[in-house]
C-alpha cells in the first residue's frame, strides 16, 4: 500500500504536465533543474518543490493551505496526512535525517502553524535541514487579527535558520526553492515560508527558476591549509588524543572519513549523542558516547585527553558537564561549518571551518606520523573494562527496560532505524543498542522532545521505503508518558500501512523526572508518578495495529520477534521495573570524569 | 585497530533472550561495583567560564568593554526585529542600536554599542553574520568617529543661561516657549553626557537620545569589506 501510494499520479495527464520534469530547452537550467509551467502561485509552490527534489510532504490539511494542497493534488509528491501538525514537523525532520534530504512539512496558518512550532525548535536546536510551509490568512487581513491568523513569520523567527513571507504569485516559488535550498545549505537548519492565500491563489505564469541558497549562505567546505597543518602538528605530538564525533560528521555524510582518519591514526573516538553511528560502536577503538548519562569509559577518556578533536559539535552543556572541568587539560581542535560555533562554549586552540568530510579529509591528508598514543589506548581500553555499561537482573525484581532494548538490537540487522522519545527510555536506546552505521539513531536531542519517537518513526519509515529500502526495520523505543504526547500518530502508521514497532518502555511513571527527584527532591514525586495509565496493547489493537503486552523476561523474544515479523506497525506494552535508575549519570554542571555509577553518588 | 567486533556490550548479549526467567548474571561489575568519583584520578586543570583552558593559580577573566559594531544589511521587512531578537535572546549586552539607510539602495547600516568581553564580541559578530539579510558586520575600530544626536528639553526660568551652556556644548535651540526650552546637540557619548550633566540644574523635562552611530576614519571600510558609495555598486556577501 504505502509503494502504490509513493507513485507520482503520473496516471493523470494535467499532473504529468505540471511535474517537474527539467526543461532541457531552458538556458537558465545552469544550475539546476527547472519546473514546468504554472498559473497560480500555489502551483508555482509544487513546482518549485518538485525541482528541487522533494519527493515526500507530510502535513495537515486546513483553510488557509487549501491552494497548496490543491495544487499537490497534482503532484509526484507523496503527502502524508499526519494526525498533529506536531506529528508532520517531527516526522519531516526524521525524514531527513534518514534519507539526507530536507525534510518537508505543512500547516494551516493561526493553529496549524503553532503546532508545527515544537517539531521546528527540534529541528533547530539539532541542525536537521527541514522546509515547513504554512498557510496564512490573505496578505490584506495581516495585521487585523483575523480568523486563524498568527505572526507566524514572528513566532518561528528565533527557532528557524531563516523564514519568509511570501510577497506575490510571481515570486513564491523562487521563495520556496531558495528555503528549500538554504536549509541544507552550509549548517544545516529548518526554513519557513509563510504563505498568504492571495499570494498561493494568485494568478501567474512565472516558472520558478533553479533553486539556490541565498549569497553568502553557501561557505567553503575546505579549511585554511594553514590551520590544518598548525592541527596536523597538535595532533601528532599529543599523548593522549581524542577523536570526538558530533551529529555534524552524519550531516555532511563523513562517517567515511572520520572512520579513515581514526583508524589511520590510532586515535581513540567517543561520539556525542547526536553523533551515534557516525563511528562504528563495536570498533576497537570506539569508546561509545559522552556526556550526561555517557559511558563511564567516553567520559574518563574525554576528561583526561590532551588532544581533543572535535568534529561537528557545539560542545551542548549535556556533553560538557561543568565547562570548568570539561578535557581542562586538552588542547581542542575543533572542526566545524559554523564559524559561530567555535570558542562558542569552549575554547577552540586549532579552529578549522569548513565541511566535516572535506576537514577530516584534509587532517588524514596533513598528519604525517600517528600520534604515540599506546599506552593511552591501553587506558581506554583499561576503563572500558573497569566501567562496563551493565545492569543487574535480580530475579525478584521486574523486567528491566536495557533487556528489551538488548533483545531488539539481536533481533534485528545493522541497519535498523531506532527512533525514540525522551527520557530514560532513550538513554537506554542509546547505551544498550550497538550502532555501527550513521542515520539509523534518530533523536530528539537538542531540545528533548518528548513524543519525537512515534512521528519520527512514521517518517523514518516512509523515508526508508522512499529510498527503496523496504526491508530495513524501523524501531520506535518510547516512554509510556513520550507515548501518550503523540500516539495519535499510529493512526497514520496503520492508514499508510507502514512497518514500523514501537517498543514502549512503562514504568508508568514521567522517569527521568522520578529518577531526578529520587536523587535531587527527597523523592517527593510530584507530578511524575502516573496513577493511572491505559491499556496500550489494547489501545493499538483499537487503532488496528498489532498490540502485545510483556511482563516477564521469557516472554520478551517472543513478542518481538512477532512485532518485527507483523507487516504493518506492532506495538509492544513493555512493563518494566519502575525503580531502574538510568546509569551513569554526571549531575548537570559536574565533572565527566565524576560520572556517578550509584544512585547515592547523585 | 580493525573493525571487527569486540565483546564491549553486557553479557546478556548472545541468546540469554530466550531462557525463562531473568537472564544470567553479567559477570562484569554491576554499576554500583564500579569504582566511585572519589576513587578515580581527576585532571588539575580548569577552564574558565568562557570555555579557556586557565592557570587555576592566575586566574584571568576577560573583562567586558566598549564596542561600536558596524553592520550593513538588506534593508528587508523585519530586520530589525532579526537583529534585536538575536541580541535578547543570546543575552548580550547592547547599550544602544541605531538604523538607518546608507549610499547604497536596498541596504541599511546598523550600528551597535555594546558592553561585552572579548569572546563576547566575537559572537555577536558570528551570529550576526549568520542573518540571511545581514551583509557585512564588523567591529569599527578603536579611532572611528562616533556622534549622537540628543534632544534636551529644560525649564525655560532662565533662558539666557540655557542659552549659554548650550553654546558651550555647540548646542542648538530648535524650540523656545514660556515654560521650556528644547536644544539639540550631537557628540560622542561622553561629551553628550557632559552636556547633560550641565543641563541637569535648569531641570530637565525630557529626553531624546539616538545613540551613537559610527563611521570608520580615513579608507577603512567601516563594515568589512564595505564598497565605498563612489563605487556605484552595492556591497555583497562575501563567499
Amino acid at each position: 500500500m504505502s509503494d502504490t501510494a509513493a507513485q507520482p499520479r503520473d496516471d493523470d495527464a494535467e499532473g504529468a504536465a505540471e511535474s517537474a520534469d527539467a526543461d532541457a530547452d531552458d538556458p537558465s537550467d545552469a544550475d539546476g533543474p527547472t519546473a514546468g509551467p504554472v498559473s497560480t502561485g500555489a502551483e508555482s509552490v509544487v513546482a518549485a518543490l518538485e525541482a528541487a527534489g522533494a519527493e515526500t510532504a507530510f502535513g495537515v490539511q486546513g483553510g488557509a493551505i487549501m491552494p497548496v494542497y490543491d495544487a499537490l493534488y497534482d503532484s509526484s509528491i507523496r503527502h502524508v496526512t499526519m494526525a498533529h501538525e506536531q506529528g508532520a514537523s517531527h516526522a519531516a525532520d526524521a525524514y531527513g535525517v534518514v534519507a539526507g534530504e530536507p525534510g518537508l512539512c505543512l500547516a494551516t496558518s493561526g493553529p496549524g502553524a503553532t503546532n508545527l512550532v515544537t517539531g521546528i525548535a527540534d529541528a533547530d536546536m539539532d541542525s536537521d535541514a527541514m522546509l515547513a510551509l504554512t498557510g496564512q490568512v490573505p496578505t490584506e487581513f495581516v495585521g487585523n487579527d483575523a480568523f486563524q491568523e498568527t505572526d507566524t513569520v514572528g513566532v518561528t523567527r528565533p527557532i528557524t535558520k531563516h523564514n519568509y513571507f511570501a510577497h506575490g504569485a510571481d515570486t513564491v516559488g523562487d521563495t520556496v526553492g531558495e528555503a528549500f535550498e538554504l536549509s541544507r545549505a552550509g549548517r544545516p537548519g529548518p526554513t519557513l515560508v509563510d504563505l498568504p492565500k492571495d499570494v498561493t491563489q494568485g494568478e501567474t505564469d512565472e516558472t520558478p527558476g533553479p533553486a539556490t541558497p541565498p549569497a553568502g549562505t553557501d561557505p567553503d567546505p575546505n579549511a585554511d591549509a594553514d590551520a590544518v597543518e598548525e592541527a596536523a602538528r597538535a595532533i601528532e605530538a599529543a599523548e593522549r588524543p581524542v577523536c570526538l564525533f558530533g551529529g555534524g560528521v552524519i550531516k555532511a555524510d563523513a562517517s567515511d572519513a572520520a572512520r579513515t582518519f581514526a583508524r589511520t591514526y590510532g586515535i581513540p573516538v567517543t561520539t556525542t549523542m547526536p553523533g551515534i553511528g557516525s563511528f562504528p560502536e563495536d570498533d576497537d577503538l570506539c569508546l561509545s558516547w559522552a556526556g550526561m548519562h555517557g559511558t563511564g569509559y567516553a567520559n574518563m577518556a574525554i576528561t583526561h585527553t590532551d588532544c581533543l578533536i572535535a568534529v561537528g559539535t557545539r560542545f551542548d552543556d549535556r556533553l560538557t558537564g561543568g565547562i570548568d572541568t570539561f578535557a581542562p587539560e586538552a588542547e581542542v581542535v575543533h572542526v566545524d561549518i559554523d564559524p559561530a560555533e567555535i570558542s562558542k562554549n569552549v575554547h577552540a586552540d586549532y579552529p578549522l571551518i569548513g565541511d566535516a568530510e572535506r576537514v577530516l579529509d584534509q587532517l588524514t591528508a596533513a598528519v604525517r606520523e600517528a600520534p604515540d598514543a599506546e599506552a593511552w589506548r591501553e587506558r581506554c581500553a583499561e576503563w572500558r573494562e573497569t566501567y562496563p555499561l551493565t545492569y543487574a537482573t535480580p530475579e525478584d525484581e521486574p523486567l528491566k527496560p536495557q533487556f528489551v532494548v538488548e533483545a531488539f538490537d539481536e533481533a534485528t540487522d545493522d541497519d535498523t532505524i531506532v527512533t525514540t522519545g525522551v527520557g530514560q527510555h532513550q538513554m537506554w536506546a542509546s547505551q544498550f543498542w550497538t550502532y555501527t552505521e550513521p542515520r539509523t539513531w534518530v533523536s530528539s536531542h537538542g531540545l528533548g522532545t518528548m513524543g519525537y519517537g512515534v512521528p519520527a518513526a512514521v517518517g523514518a519509515r516512509v523515508a526508508a521505503d522512499a529510498m527503496g529500502e523496504p526491508d530495513r526495520d524501523v524501531v520506535c523505543f518510547d516512554g509510556d508518558g513520550s507515548f501518550l504526547m503523540t500516539m495519535q500518530e499510529l493512526s497514520v502508521a496503520v492508514r499508510e500501512d507502514l512497518d514500523v514497532t514501537i517498543a514502549v518502555l512503562n514504568n508508568e511513571y514521567i522517569g527521568m523526572v522520578r529518577q531526578w527527584q529520587d536523587a535531587f527532591y527527597e523523592g517527593r514525586h510530584m507530578a511524575s508518578d502516573y496513577t493511572w495509565m491505559p491499556e496500550f496493547d489494547k489501545l493499538a489493537e483499537a487503532f488496528g495495529a498489532l498490540g502485545l503486552r510483556v511482563d516477564d523476561y521469557d516472554e520478551v523474544a517472543p513478542a518481538v520477534e512477532e512485532a518485527l515479523d507483523y507487516d504493518g506497525p506492532a506495538v509492544i506494552d513493555f512493563h518494566v521495573d519502575p525503580e531502574e535508575n538510568v546509569l551513569p549519570m554526571v549531575p548537570s554542571g559536574g565533572a565527566n570524569g565524576k560520572f556517578a555509577t550509584a544512585e547515592d553518588q547523585l | 585497530m580493525s573493525g571487527d567486533s569486540n565483546d564491549s556490550r553486557p553479557a546478556t548479549d548472545g541468546g540469554s533472550a530466550s531462557d525463562a526467567g531473568a537472564p544470567e548474571a553479567d559477570s562484569r561489575p554491576a554499576p554500583s561495583e564500579q569504582p566511585a568519583p572519589e576513587e578515580r584520578d581527576h585532571p588539575e586543570g580548569r577552564r574558565n567560564l568562557e570555555g579557556i583552558r586557565i592557570d587555576p593559580v592566575v586566574e584571568a577573566e576577560h573583562e567586558s568593554r566598549r564596542a561600536v559594531i558596524s553592520a550593513l544589511v538588506e534593508d528587508e521587512p523585519g530586520v530589525l526585529a532579526r537583529v534585536s531578537g538575536l541580541v535578547s535572546r543570546r543575552q548580550f549586552n547592547i547599550e544602544s542600536l541605531t538604523v538607518g539607510p546608507t549610499t547604497v539602495d536596498g541596504h541599511s547600516r546598523i550600528t551597535m554599542v555594546v558592553e561585552e568581553t572579548d569572546p563576547g564580541i566575537d559572537q555577536i559578530e558570528k551570529q550576526m553574520a549568520k542573518l540571511k539579510p545581514v551583509i557585512s558586520v564588523g567591529e569599527v575600530a578603536g579611532d572611528a568617529v562616533t556622534s549622537e544626536l540628543v534632544l534636551l528639553k529644560v525649564q525655560a526660568d532662565d533662558p539666557a543661561a540655557v542659552h549659554a551652556v548650550s553654546e558651550m556644548y555647540d548646542g542648538r535651540t530648535v524650540d523656545a516657549g514660556p515654560e521650556t526650552i528644547t536644544v539639540e546637540l550631537t557628540g560622542d557619548n561622553a561629551s553628550i553626557d557632559n552636556a547633560i550633566g550641565a543641563f541637569e540644574r535648569f531641570g530637565i523635562v525630557e529626553i531624546a537620545r539616538t545613540g551613537p552611530t559610527a563611521l570608520a576614519r580615513g579608507n577603512t571600510p567601516t563594515a568589512p569589506g564595505e564598497k565605498p558609495g563612489t563605487a556605484g555598486e552595492p556591497t555583497t556577501h562575501d563567499d
